[in-house]
């Protein structure tokens, strides 16, 4: 059975979360690749 | 206001839509071959700043990416293909596709020069540049051979990774530019025999809207005949071995007679409904890969 349709508030919201987290393992990316880049580096 | 007049708030873009404003499956013909570019350079490189390097040519890549989606929504919106994109289809404002297309240029850009070297941070600025503003604002919509010189942007990847290897320009990282850079009209113009109504209709001035189909095969076949030196080029030269020039030149042979069958011999039943064209495109993705793997299989298994 179709799950029925999110309301625009609710909607919002989860795409709001979803973008958060997204972001959120982006930096925590980037910060790993520059602790990876001065190991390289130094090494 | 009544609430039946009020006009509804549109939801905030997906990170999907974001991710789509890179053109991920463009990306990764990218990637490949600015893999290659780096893997077949005569030096080793550390695997961490050699990862760092081909990430920052495909964030790159995807700036530049969402820059000309950016710029050419409007156009976007009025071909079939591409009307369901963020832009045009309004999940997203314009002017955040420009905001992301800006920091992540700027940011692959200055991650390269710090990571992984400055001449080669230069070049991936310079391609960028070539992309988004040299072919998208400036050459797609003025002169049919667009595609000719636009090509430079696609053939910039495997000279960034040869450079961000080995920390110069030498004749190798141009022969590889030169081959993606002869191989792109062919590509494109295959592509747009097939999808010539689209352009049409978005008024983009592609060679079989301008020049017309007859033109465009046979500038199809010069492209191809011309593919068959300048991929061997490396093996005459001594800079790959044998396995890549036999791989070249069976890999072009086959390019020409693809192309032959869609320059001159037409007329069959199944030219009507674009059938060698559809071969020559997707041969023409499978080419690139293979030639590129090979010069790698080449440096790794002949040296």
């Amino acid at each position: 059975m179709d799950k029925p349709p999110l309301d625009p508030m609710e909607q919002r919201k989860r795409i709001i979360t979803s973008r958060n987290r997204v972001l959120a393992l982006v930096l925590f990316g980037l910060v790993a690749l520059f602790f990876a880049i001065s190991i390289a580096k130094m090494s | 206001m009544s609430s039946a007049t009020a006009q509804p708030i549109p939801l905030p873009a997906d990170w999907r839509d974001f991710l789509s404003l890179t053109k991920p499956r463009v990306m990764s013909l990218v990637v490949f071959t600015g893999l290659c570019g780096l893997l077949a350079a005569p030096v080793s490189i550390d695997p961490i700043i050699g990862f760092v390097a081909i990430l920052c040519i495909a964030v790159g890549a995807g700036g530049s990416a969402a820059l000309n989606q950016w710029w050419e929504a409007d156009l976007d919106a009025k071909m079939k293909r591409t009307a369901a994109r963020p832009l045009p289809a309004g999940r997203m404002e314009r002017t955040s596709a420009r905001d992301f297309g800006v920091a992540l240029s700027v940011g692959s850009v200055l991650t390269m020069g710090l990571a992984v070297g400055w001449l080669a941070a230069a070049i991936l600025a310079f391609s960028i540049f070539y992309y988004a503003v040299i072919y998208t604002i400036w050459l797609k919509p003025r002169t049919p051979q667009n595609i000719v010189i636009g090509g430079g942007a696609g053939a910039f990847p495997p000279m960034i990774g040869w450079i961000a290897a080995t920390g110069e320009v030498t004749l190798m990282p141009v022969l590889l530019f030169a081959i993606i850079f002869f191989w792109t009209p062919p590509h494109f113009w295959a592509l747009a025999l097939f999808v010539e109504t689209d352009y049409a209709k978005a008024g983009i001035p592609m060679m079989p809207v301008v020049a017309g189909h007859e033109s465009t095969r046979r500038q199809i076949l010069v492209y191809a005949v011309l593919m068959l030196p300048i991929s061997t080029v490396p093996f005459w030269l001594g800079v790959a071995g044998w396995l890549y020039g036999a791989s070249a030149l069976l890999l072009s042979a086959l390019f020409l007679i693809l192309s032959l069958r869609v320059a001159v011999f037409r007329g069959g039943a199944e030219d009507s409904d674009m059938r060698p064209e559809k071969r020559l495109f997707a041969y023409s993705v499978f080419y690139l890969f293979a030639l590129f793997a090979m010069l790698v299989a080449d440096r790794y298994l002949v040296g």
